[in-house]
């Protein structure tokens, strides 16, 4: 046995399919969300927000709602002008990004529908609410930017016009220049095929569970916030930045989070507002949102325009790659909105073999929600687009979309690989993944149904949908994240208690809203240390406790706070060492240490983890000059990403003659490379199909011509439920991750970023031989319909049936026709 | 969100809750199950003065055997229609149709008559009842009167109720031994219908005798597809003069364009969807 052994397999906690220790209290209700906080004293935030998307604010009247019933206070934006300070946007792409100001309350111009124009803090959410309607605003309408095409025309109405332009910024990454690569226009020029397609990433609302809610509780010289937020640590820095309060007299709490899906990865108006008016009036202040103020002031996802180019030679072997975006911001620079395209730059060319790639994309300003992380941020994007056209590469080439695939895929023995984008994949298997995913589907048996359904003109076509597709997770390597002028770095920190009864406390720096955090980390804990799974205690979210962390978003949570995790419990077990051997008059060479025990080789002398630490808590015999106690914490700052892969394949029936499309079987093998709980990872993967899936198929928001969001509820904003989905045949291969010494690689994201491609991959599939060869998202039955038919892609941009629940245009109550039922 | 304020009363008789919502004026709703009036109040998109609740109107639930036709107390909710075996014997579209409405938690509160006087097109159970020739009972301060399910019916969420007037019962003609249908398109299962077709048909020595079919959201309030069910009665049922009989299915109808569906496209699925239900009622 070697002095670091592991555990017997059958003792070891990772890779167990341990049940949840949050579920418990999760599954009973016994949770503590932001909204259950109830404070002494507790004032309520209300907020009024714009009904039209681009306008002057000439005249805010509040002198009626002054006199509401419970109402403490009024605000505009002009009465908090000067101490709101501007959102803050942690990653310029470029020197010369343009970026307007971003007041939490407009001052003097709206710049989307749903944006604050004024508070009410009274002394109930109702009175609140109730005094909302007492204010009276005057707009004088501006132009309407909502096209992102006809934003960037030289003639373009702006939607801020002191920046000049409604061009935020351009980024490029071009292969020759990086001298990762060729030259792509001459590889192009060069090839013997060429394809070119415009693809549309639609506009996604995150809808995170819970609702966004913060409570703050002010003091004369400190302040507290509970937030609904994935990013407690961020949060406290900027929200010091904004306003000016020392960070040390600041404290965010994240409690219970219910979802975040990067939704909750932001410093929102809501946030600064609320602690602005708890520290005019001393007193605490709660803000909570409803659903459809949700979905009309949170950020949204996605959103871009692509025009994707990919030349091949005849026999299937691709030569270049080009991407041209519109990125759609919305109509602020939010947390880390303009970064979220730029990530996909490193993900077009995906598994792929590119000898040249070029990368160009272009931020755009619009009168809508601004845009930010949403599940995948960037890479989703990046995957659609470079899986959809290799089938309509595979098409053009008259091959198996599957056989492109092989020809262009890096093969096993080849990493690790440098890819044309610059990124170095260190380990990965395609062909194992892909080889069992077929199997578990049957694919040779459905491409001969497939046949055989087109040969009789069924009705209902079949269609076969692939996605091999790679992601980048963990973010990441503090120096990359430099390097492309994101503001913050990528480590992520870690602490261990160890207790004089032989418990232990850890603190970690990443901020679970959902994920698991607090089982996984535990089973890696009773691993490294050889203490029960039960005595681990996990300790995150309240930034007086856990006063180091980057916080939980882009697959990062295991891959590079895990690792803390593993480099603190290190720490901890060598001085513990140092200890032992102290105790036992040993040399620390002849120490071993396994199943939580420190035993001197060659005799029977033993002292467990328990001793030590009670040893080293009282302090009684301890080495010369060496501190008291075993506490140990750790950063780690990766070297490398993390590139997760795996193959999708999707079946779907089309109804040729409604446009029905219905998922017949869906099969995924994932490596996510090592696994800590395969019960998690599933969960994982089955909530991230799900979200695919509903990008592919149900996810819109839509705006109508004034810029108002016409899918502002759930009646409208179609969400897939559990019935609305197929079965998922899951499997994993296992290639260790390389870069970090868990060998894990993230699975946050994989499902929603995989997927969507599969899905459409497959309608298009069935329908290629009536000649349809793209389907714009969501494909709707009706989308699906007019591809069929030639009937044009127009599609009306007022609500569908929804029992009056409509468009939420917060001024109009011509949908007032309430009934009963 | 929280409503607006509002008076609330609970009467416990008809006589009651007609008096009351005569007292409330036009700014007065009744409330029955709550499923589409609870929503709307949320969200402040209607802010009535009084909210008048049924639900203490226990003589308003069940269903009764009238002789040719069932008697159905408003209040009987959709989960008691579903398994009511008078409703599966006499009435089987009332009973397909109500298995589709939302989900179970909505089927536990929310209500037959509710659906109707609510008089959302898209609503499950309106052309079902303008098919079976349904007839509503209404009670006002001036006694009873009852309006055919044709009359009933006027606009979006509008029906010919005056203010002051409660829905009280339904009375559906019996169709005993009639083949039925409920074919329901939407998006996911909990979304309202884009296009729903109901079809009942009587089909005796292999010939269809009698045939009634109605569309759901396809105008500002259900329609019959008399058109179809004219070509229908009297052919053989066969695929192919379903076929013919169901490309009339849009004849009459004002279909509404939305973001799910442009007035063309609702106009060919309602063909489509008669066809298939149709041929399933024939069949069932």
């Amino acid at each position: 046995m070697t002095a670091t052994a592991e555990p017997e397999a059958s003792d070891r906690e990772v890779g167990k399919a341990r049940l949840r220790k949050e579920d418990a209290r999760l599954i009973t209700g016994a949770t503590r969300w932001t909204d259950n906080m109830q404070l002494t004293g507790m004032l309520h935030m209300a907020l009024l927000r714009s009904p039209v998307a681009h306008a002057r604010i000439t005249a805010i009247d509040v002198t009626e709602a002054v006199k509401m019933p419970g109402v403490l206070m009024v605000l505009t934006g002009q009465d908090v002008a000067a101490e709101q300070g501007s959102l803050p946007c942690a990653w310029p792409i470029t020197e010369d990004m343009l970026a307007p100001p971003a007041p939490s309350l407009a001052v003097d111009r709206v710049n989307f529908a749903g944006e604050a124009v004024a508070l009410v803090v009274a002394r109930s959410a109702a009175e609140a609410h109730d005094a909302l309607a007492a204010i009276d605003v005057d707009y004088d309408d501006l132009p309407v930017v909502l096209d992102m095409e006809r934003a960037v025309a030289d003639d373009a109405d702006l939607v801020h016009p002191d920046l000049g332009s409604n061009k935020s910024a351009t980024w490029i990454f071009d292969s020759a220049e990086a001298g990762t690569g060729a030259d792509v226009d001459q590889a192009l020029a060069d090839s013997e095929v060429v394809v070119e397609r415009t693809f549309r990433q639609q506009r996604l609302i995150p809808a995170f569970m819970e609702p966004r809610s913060v409570v703050v509780d002010p003091s004369p010289d400190s302040v507290t916030m509970w937030s609904a937020t994935q990013v407690p640590h961020i949060l406290r820095w900027m929200l010091s930045a904004v306003l000016g309060i020392p960070e040390q007299q600041i404290r965010v709490i994240a409690p219970d989070v219910g979802g975040g899906f990067g939704g909750k990865l932001q410093v929102t108006p809501e946030e600064v507002l609320t602690l602005v008016v708890a520290r005019r009036l001393g007193k605490p202040v709660k803000w909570t949102e409803t659903r459809t103020e949700s979905m009309l002031s949170a950020h949204h996802g996605r959103d871009q325009l692509q025009r994707i180019t990919v030349g091949a030679s005849r026999d299937g072997k691709v030569t270049g790659l080009k991407v041209d975006l519109l990125a759609d911001m919305g109509a602020y620079l939010r947390l880390v909105t303009p970064g979220v395209p730029i990530l996909g730059a490193f993900m077009f060319n995906a598994i792929y073999k590119f000898p040249a790639y070029r990368f160009t994309c272009t931020n755009v300003f619009t009168n809508k929600v601004p845009t930010d992380a949403y599940r995948g941020a960037g890479r989703p994007e990046a995957t659609f687009a470079i899986e959809r056209i290799m089938d309509e590469l595979a098409a053009e080439l008259g091959l198996d979309p599957m056989d492109l695939r092989e020809r262009n895929w890096i093969k096993h023995d080849e990493f690790p690989f440098t890819t044309v984008a610059g990124l170095t994949y260190d380990s990965g298997h395609y062909e194992a993944a892909t080889d069992r995913a077929k199997e578990l589907f049957g694919y040779d048996a459905l491409r001969r149904e497939q046949s055989e359904r087109r040969a009789n003109g069924d009705p209902v076509q079949l269609g076969i949908g692939i996605s091999t597709y790679t992601e980048m997770c963990g973010l990441a390597p503090s120096r990359v994240l430099g390097a492309l002028r994101y503001a913050a770095g990528g480590w992520e920190h870690a602490a261990l208690r160890m207790l004089p009864t032989g418990k232990v406390e850890l603190i970690t720096g990443t901020s679970p809203h959902g994920q698991g955090h607090v089982t996984a980390w535990s089973q890696i804990v009773a691993d490294r240390l050889g203490v029960p799974f039960e005595d681990v205690e996990v300790l995150h979210g309240d930034t007086r406790v856990s006063h180091r962390g980057m916080d939980s978003y882009g697959s990062r949570s295991l891959a590079v706070g895990g690792v803390a995790v593993v480099l603190a419990a290190d720490k901890v077990l060598a001085k513990a060492r140092t200890v032992a051997a102290h105790l036992m008059e040993a040399g620390e060479g002849d120490v071993e240490f396994a199943a939580g025990k420190f035993t001197v080789r060659g005799t029977s002398t033993a002292l467990s983890l328990g001793d030590v630490v009670v040893a080293a808590h009282v302090a009684h015999n301890l080495p010369d000059g060496m501190e008291p106690g075993l506490d140990a914490e750790a950063t780690f700052d990766p070297d490398n990403f993390s590139y997760p892969h795996g193959t999708h394949l999707c079946a779907t029936e089309v109804d040729t003659r409604t446009g029905a499309v219905k998922i017949r079987s869906y099969v995924c093998v994932d490596d996510v490379g090592k696994v800590v709980n395969p019960m998690i990872v599933e969960g994982q993967v089955h909530g991230g199909l799900a979200q695919g899936i509903a990008q592919a198929l149900y996810e819109e928001a839509v705006h109508d011509e004034y810029g108002t969001l016409t899918t502002a509820t759930l009646a409208d904003y179609l969400l897939p439920s559990a019935v609305d989905l197929p079965h998922f045949t899951t499997d994993r291969t296992e290639t260790p991750a390389l870069s970090n010494p868990l060998g894990v690689k993230g699975v946050g994201e994989a499902g929603t970023i995989a997927s969507t491609p599969a899905v459409v991959n497959s309608i298009v599939d069935a329908l290629r031989h009536m000649g349809v060869d793209d389907v714009e998202m969501p494909c709707t039955p009706m989308r699906v319909w007019k591809a069929i038919n030639r009937r044009g892609d127009a599609v009306p941009t007022t609500p569908g049936a929804g029992g009056g629940l409509g468009s939420v245009n917060v001024d109009d109550q011509a949908h007032a026709r309430g009934g009963a039922e | 969100m929280i409503p607006a304020a509002f008076d609330y009363v609970a009467p416990t008789t008809v006589d009651e809750a007609v008096r009351a919502l005569a007292a409330g004026g036009e700014d007065a709703k009744v409330m029955a199950g709550g499923q589409s009036l609870i929503p709307v109040l949320r969200m402040r998109l209607a802010a009535p003065t009084l909210v008048v609740d049924l639900s203490g109107l226990t003589e308003l639930t069940g269903v009764h055997d009238d002789g040719d036709s069932l008697r159905i107390g408003a209040m009987t909710t959709h989960y008691e229609v579903q398994r009511d075996p008078l409703v599966r014997e006499h009435a089987g579209l009332l009973r397909l149709a109500t298995d589709t409405v939302a989900d179970p938690q909505v089927r536990h509160r929310g209500t037959f008559g509710g659906s109707l006087a609510h008089a959302d097109p898209a609503g499950d159970l309106l052309a079902p009842a303008l098919a079976l020739d349904a007839v509503m009972v209404c009670a006002g301060p001036s006694g009873t009167r009852e309006v055919p399910a044709a009359e009933f019916f006027v606009d979006y969420f509008t029906t010919a109720l005056a203010p002051d007037e409660l829905l009280t019962h339904v009375k559906v003609p019996k169709l005993t031994g009639w083949g039925a249908h409920y074919e329901k398109f939407n998006r996911v299962a909990q979304a309202w219908s884009i296009v729903a077709v109901a079809a009942a048909v009587r089909v005796s020595g292999g010939r269809i005798t009698a045939a009634r079919v109605g569309l759901t959201n396809m105008a500002s309030t259900p329609v019959r597809a008399r058109a179809v069910e004219e070509a229908l009665v009297g052919q053989e049922a066969t695929a192919e003069a379903i076929t013919a009989a169901a490309t009339r299915a849009a004849e009459g109808a004002d279909p509404p364009t939305d973001n799910n569906a442009d007035a063309e496209y609702r106009s060919h699925l309602a063909r489509v969807l008669t066809e298939r239900a149709v041929t399933a009622a024939v069949s069932a």
